[in-house]
């Protein structure tokens, strides 16, 4: 039971992660390469605040979601939109979104320096609850409830509201949805400001749920998150969800039956193992491309 | 090039000697460019007119970042001292290894390019293991201040250290563990790509099956790991009476955070990296309870620590830690090898240090074996209400 809530918190960072991840890709065909340095420069924010202008690590959240809503318009801005008319677009954009990631992470270097950084050690709540005999911290809850609640409420924003009408149009085809009286730099910018909110809160979480933040922490989860949006289908919000929950899930079952040194091996092989049965992915749609 | 800097540096010392009209009698055997460094009398009384030249690569930044200030504070510190005593001066360079062997072997290079006495340093071992032949190739001694994994001296007869191997500290650790928490059932967890964690481990692992304690399982983690939660809950499971860890700090705070949250209440037994005050400031009231093992008592009551640790607490505004007591050690040893022979030359400081024999230093009476490692008593230490106490 214990290993199981281990894998659904794990596995709700990955998915928040790759919900942002797969959100860009699904709607504007673009791989952003700049997302996890956006993962790790919110978890330095979020320490940041906490530290230094005393905020409840609560209300650093919305904070932190802003921030990430900025960092994602800053990089549609400058790693996108000026490459948006190149028949190269697809590549030079996740070139110029790796060149972003570095200077970004460059820059909380020159900041905060190498050192592994963590929250101050009383800005926690140390309520434990006690679940089917798992031990299960507020902060553990307050991780699955937000990440939940944030892919809920995407998932109703994309289907149902005006702006999510436009996502979705500018998704078939961007030219059409130009002629319909849609504004595309508009719908794509807020996709972008979107997409990285929800993986600077995912960052934050994630330094949350550790309490150590590294320069390197959003390396380590971009491998983890490519490989959930490849497994959901690329672009499916749900598939992104799933996969990142049954990630976390394959992490902590190999660690508990097979054994902790082959953890990766282990997960990453049922990934790859899902993949060669449906080669587009859990929730993925065969497309077919008119030429 | 080589010519030229041999040209120069005999011809430096050529100068040298004319301006002090003194002929060096003894000690000079060390071949030309350090000539200089050749002085004359012996222990107290001897008179040095260069200035002995000590390099030093640890890890102000990166991984290690936290031990390497500590060092760096203690050379600093040693260096001070042992400069306001007559006769030898020391010119100490602290350069940052970025916890990077790539950046140490260049720093080791230059130190052996720069007539550098002898180099002190890197912080970790999987560091040295890398630089160090750089040092051993241009016949530099190398004194270690930090390295605790086993090999590093075997890489060369210019290779010294005075930090206990994890082979002397953690088998002292065990059997003082296994006594006063009378333990029979443990897990074992340690980082399984680092050189240091990983010899760490096969000590413990040693030691453990020589106590008769039974294993009732063994993890392994990254170095770059932060979640452990699905370990710590695999060891729970197996109810152990402690957990045995061998981990650098980056693992530990999150690793002790993690198993007080989940309910593992009963002790951690933690190697040498478990060994840094940060431990208790990050992982706050979750830290009680951990024992480590250490080279350095910091309640030792020796007239060298008492001195050092008041001295260290007015320069720096905080208690020094075991790196910063190694660190200010080693120079208390290579004073003495210098001494010695009277000469700040390689050849003579390499002689020195292999008769080291019972020296006072700040980690109590240390000597320096065959195998160029160091020997001295290791203590065993708790964490109680915040801070190290001595486990009994």
């Amino acid at each position: 039971m214990q290993q199981l809530l281990n894998g659904l918190f794990i596995g709700a960072i990955y998915a928040l992660f790759a919900i942002g991840f797969t959100l860009v890709f699904g709607v504007l065909d673009r791989l952003n390469l700049a997302h996890p340095a956006v993962f790790a420069v919110s978890a330095f924010v979020g320490i940041e605040l906490v530290e230094v202008a005393g905020l409840s690590i609560w209300l650093t959240l919305p904070i932190v979601f802003v921030v990430g809503g900025i960092l994602g318009m800053v990089i549609e801005r400058v790693a996108f939109r000026p490459l948006k008319d190149r028949p190269d677009a697809h590549f030079a954009g996740l070139i110029s979104s790796i060149a972003l990631a570095g200077m970004f992470i460059a820059l909380l270097q020159w900041r905060y320096g190498p050192d592994t950084r963590r929250f101050p050690a009383d800005s926690f709540p140390s309520t434990t609850f006690t679940v089917f005999g798992a031990q299960v911290t507020v902060v553990q809850v307050a991780i699955l409830v937000i990440s939940v609640v944030l892919m809920v409420a995407l998932t109703v924003l994309v289907a149902r509201s005006r702006l999510g009408r436009g996502m979705r149009a500018v998704a078939e085809n961007p030219t059409a949805a130009r002629v319909l009286g849609i504004n595309v730099d508009r719908v794509t910018m807020t996709t972008f400001a979107i997409s990285s909110a929800l993986g600077a809160v995912a960052g934050a979480l994630f330094a949350m749920n550790v309490n150590s933040a590294q320069l390197t922490m959003g390396t380590a989860i971009e491998l983890k998150g490519l490989a959930v949006i490849i497994v959901g289908g690329m672009g499916s919000l749900p598939g992104a969800l799933v996969g990142g929950l049954l990630l976390g899930l394959a992490e902590v079952f190999a660690v508990q039956y097979i054994g902790s040194s082959w953890r990766d091996l282990v997960a990453f092989g049922l990934l790859f193992l899902i993949l060669l049965v449906r080669p587009q992915g859990l929730f993925g749609a065969r497309k077919v491309r008119e030429v | 090039m080589r010519t030229n800097l041999f040209t120069l540096t005999a011809a430096a010392g050529a100068l040298a000697l004319t301006l002090t009209a003194c002929g060096s009698d003894d000690g000079g055997g060390d071949g030309g460019g350090d000539g200089s460094l050749a002085g004359e009398g012996s222990g107290d009384a001897c008179v040095i007119e260069g200035e002995v030249p000590v390099g030093a690569a640890v890890s102000l930044t990166g991984a290690a970042g936290s031990y390497g200030e500590s060092q760096r504070n203690g050379l600093e510190l040693a260096t001070t001292h042992l400069n306001e005593q007559e006769g030898v001066t020391y010119a100490l360079t602290v350069e940052d290894d970025q916890t990077d062997p790539k950046q140490a072997i260049s720093l080791f290079e230059g130190f052996v390019g720069d007539g550098t006495s002898i180099i002190i340093g890197p912080t970790l071992s999987n560091t040295a293991f890398q630089a160090q032949p750089i040092a051993q190739e241009g016949e530099v001694p190398v004194l270690a201040i930090s390295n605790t994994a086993e090999g590093i001296t075997e890489q060369g007869d210019w290779i010294f250290r005075d930090s206990l191997t994890e082979g002397q500290v953690i088998p002292q650790t065990v059997a003082q563990s296994v006594e006063a928490f009378g333990l029979e059932n443990v897990v074992v967890m340690y980082s399984n790509d680092d050189a240091f964690t990983e010899s760490g481990y096969e000590v413990m692992a040693e030691s453990l099956e020589g106590e008769d304690i039974t294993v009732a399982s063994t993890l392994t983690f990254s170095k770059a790991d932060t979640d452990f939660r699905a370990l710590l809950t695999e060891a729970k499971n197996a109810e152990p009476d402690a957990i045995f860890v061998s981990g650098l700090i980056e693992a530990a705070i999150p690793l002790v955070t993690q198993a007080r949250e989940l309910g593992l209440d009963v002790p951690i037994i933690g190697g040498n990296g478990f060994n840094n005050p940060q431990l208790m400031t990050d992982a706050g009231d979750a830290a009680e309870g951990v024992v480590v093992g250490a080279a350095w008592n910091s309640a030792s009551d020796n007239p060298e620590n008492a001195a050092f640790l008041e001295a260290y607490e007015a320069e720096y505004d905080k208690a020094p830690d075991q790196f910063a007591a190694q660190a200010y050690a080693a120079m208390t040893i290579i004073d003495h090898a210098v001494r010695e022979g009277c000469d700040g030359g390689r050849e003579a400081i390499k002689a020195g240090l292999g008769n080291i024999t019972d020296l006072p230093t700040v980690l109590g009476s240390i000597s320096i074996n065959e195998n160029r490692d160091a020997e001295h008593d290791a203590v065993v230490q708790v964490v109680e209400d915040g801070s190290f106490a001595v486990l009994n």
